[in-house]
């Protein structure tokens, strides 16, 4: 499903990746910790093709991602990778879900058949009465709900989650953290989450460590 | 009262320009100052086709694509030498000002005496009537083109690009495609604006562009605080609301001048215009506040 081998980046002389080496398959929930500064966001930016590795190699799917242009990249996130933040970057002229029809639309999908799937999803993650809200009325959860909602929206390969809960009250955080374990039951989505809360570490079928650049424990 | 008419003509004569504006700032959340230098080359474009007799067919799209061409110059410098907007803007609008003195050739050069788009439809006996239709036939179909794109997928991803570029980017937006295409379709409307200026005031001039673009933020920024107050939402309304900006711009133009301001003074009272409009979405916040 996602392979990495042997990735370096550096920004000027600092490395801030010295060689990662990591596996995921398929329906995992694999959750990467670490002290921050220690490279986790650089890792998921480059898994996710918003930033590029200076060597190593990703494969997402069976892709080298490191083989692919501009445009072929544009196309890869949007097909195959889904991302959620610490903030939810929703758009805030558009109501929930547009936003999360966003990416079905960037990929010149129907509308109609999209905004089916968005409605559909959003009742998934019970958020469905929210629908036509704006970003700004939503709750703290109801927002990254929508957040998840539309990452999910391409049917990716791999959700990729960067402190997902870390602007959430512990009661919100476990909700949402329970809902990761239901997509992946559900619909055996895969996903690899950044993430500072113990309990999301725990639940979760792997976790990895990241201390220096390195994977120290897998 | 001609004296009035004569400014509405020139408000709508700048209609394009406002809405090149207007899609800058949809696109970057920023002016893009390249407007000032492709406006000029609008009009220095037209005046070289009329003086060497050029169908209007053919000179109206060149003009077009001449202002593409400064928007996608600006474009490249800013994506990819990562140069920000405001100083690519200003880099290209820099470069123009001797491209087009060199095209023209001279810094001023009258057209009174060629045919020009506002003559060569004769619906009404005067001028001003013409000039009034064809301006808003043009009007009309730009406004119908803007819509259209704005609501296409592609013009949806553009305005999300001005909100959040980087979540854009990680939706799989080439955002970098939308800002050159962004870029070349404003500029592009901004020259036909200055082409409509010159046929329309009888001359083109090297320093005609200096600070239009700030004249059509301001209507931007006008019509942002109608639109905000009206809960406006459709994208069609909008454009008018952009476009009347511009409209009410010219008539405080006018009446400041009919209260006997010395000409001098014309683009600090713009200045002050513009200030204005600016400070009316905080002026609401303070009214909410207290
Ligand atoms: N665009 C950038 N330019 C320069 N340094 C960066 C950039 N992005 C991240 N860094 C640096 O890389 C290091 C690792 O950052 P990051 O991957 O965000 O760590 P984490 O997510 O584990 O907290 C930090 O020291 C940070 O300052
Ligand atoms: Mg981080």
């Amino acid at each position: 499903m996602l392979s990495v081998k042997g990735l370096h980046k550096s920004y000027g002389k600092l490395e801030i990746l010295k060689g990662v080496d990591f596996e995921v398959k398929q329906g995992e929930i694999v959750s990467i910790v670490g002290a921050s500064g220690a490279g986790k966001s650089t890792l998921l930016h480059i898994i996710g093709a918003l930033d590029k590795a200076d060597a190593g190699k990703v494969v997402v799917n069976g892709k080298d991602i490191h083989r692919m242009d501009a445009k072929e990249l544009s196309d890869f996130r949007n097909k195959h990778i889904g991302f959620i933040f610490q903030f939810h970057h929703l758009l805030p002229e558009f109501t929930a879900v547009e936003n999360v029809c966003m990416p079905a639309f960037i990929a010149g999908k129907s509308k109609k058949e999209t905004e089916v799937r968005a409605m559909e999803l959003l009742t998934l993650l019970g958020v469905e009465q929210r629908a036509s809200h704006k970003p700004e009325a939503l709750s703290g959860g109801e927002q990254q709900r929508v957040a998840i909602a539309r990452a999910l929206m391409n049917n990716p390969a791999i959700v990729l989650a960067d402190e997902p809960s870390g602007n959430l009250d512990s009661e919100n955080a476990a909700a949402l953290h329970q809902l990761f374990v239901d997509l992946r039951d559900k619909l055996h989505q895969t996903f690899v989450i950044v993430t500072h809360n113990e309990e999301l570490a725990r639940i979760s079928d792997r976790t990895v460590l990241m201390k220096d650049g390195l994977i120290v424990l897998d | 009262m001609s004296f009035y008419l004569a400014a509405v003509l020139q408000a709508l004569c700048l209609g394009p320009l406002v809405l090149g504006v207007y899609l800058t700032m949809k696109v970057f959340r920023f002016p893009d100052i390249t407007a000032d230098g492709s406006y000029t080359l609008g009009a220095v474009v037209t005046a070289i086709g009329l003086v060497n007799g050029w169908s209007l067919w053919w000179c109206i799209p060149l003009v077009v694509l001449s202002g593409a061409i400064a928007g996608i110059c600006s474009a490249w410098i800013h994506n990819r030498i990562k140069v920000n907007l405001l100083l690519a803007g200003i880099l290209v609008m820099t470069a123009l000002y001797s491209v087009n003195l060199s095209i023209l050739g001279r810094s001023n050069v009258p057209l009174l005496q060629y045919g020009t788009l506002f003559n060569w439809l004769t619906v009404f006996r005067t001028s001003d009537s013409n000039t009034l239709i064809i301006v808003t036939c043009i009007l009309c179909l730009l406004i119908s083109f803007m819509t259209y794109l704005l609501r296409t997928d592609f013009g949806l991803a553009m305005r999300a690009t001005g909100d959040n570029e980087q979540m854009l980017r990680a939706l799989g937006v080439n955002t970098a495609r939308m800002k050159w295409i962004g870029l070349a379709i404003a500029n592009g409307l901004v020259a036909l604006s200055g082409s409509l200026i010159a046929q329309f005031q009888g001359f083109a001039d090297v320093n005609m562009g200096i600070g239009v673009m700030i004249t059509g933020l301001g209507s931007v920024m006008i019509a942002e605080s109608v639109v905000l107050l009206f809960g406006i939402k459709r994208i069609a309304f909008v454009l008018l609301a952009v476009i009347s900006g511009m409209v009410l711009f010219q008539l405080i133009l006018a009446f400041s001048l009919s209260l006997g301001i010395n000409p001098v003074m014309l683009k600090l009272v713009t200045a002050l215009i513009v200030l204005l409009a600016v400070s009316i979405p905080q002026l609401r916040v303070y009214g909410k506040r207290f």
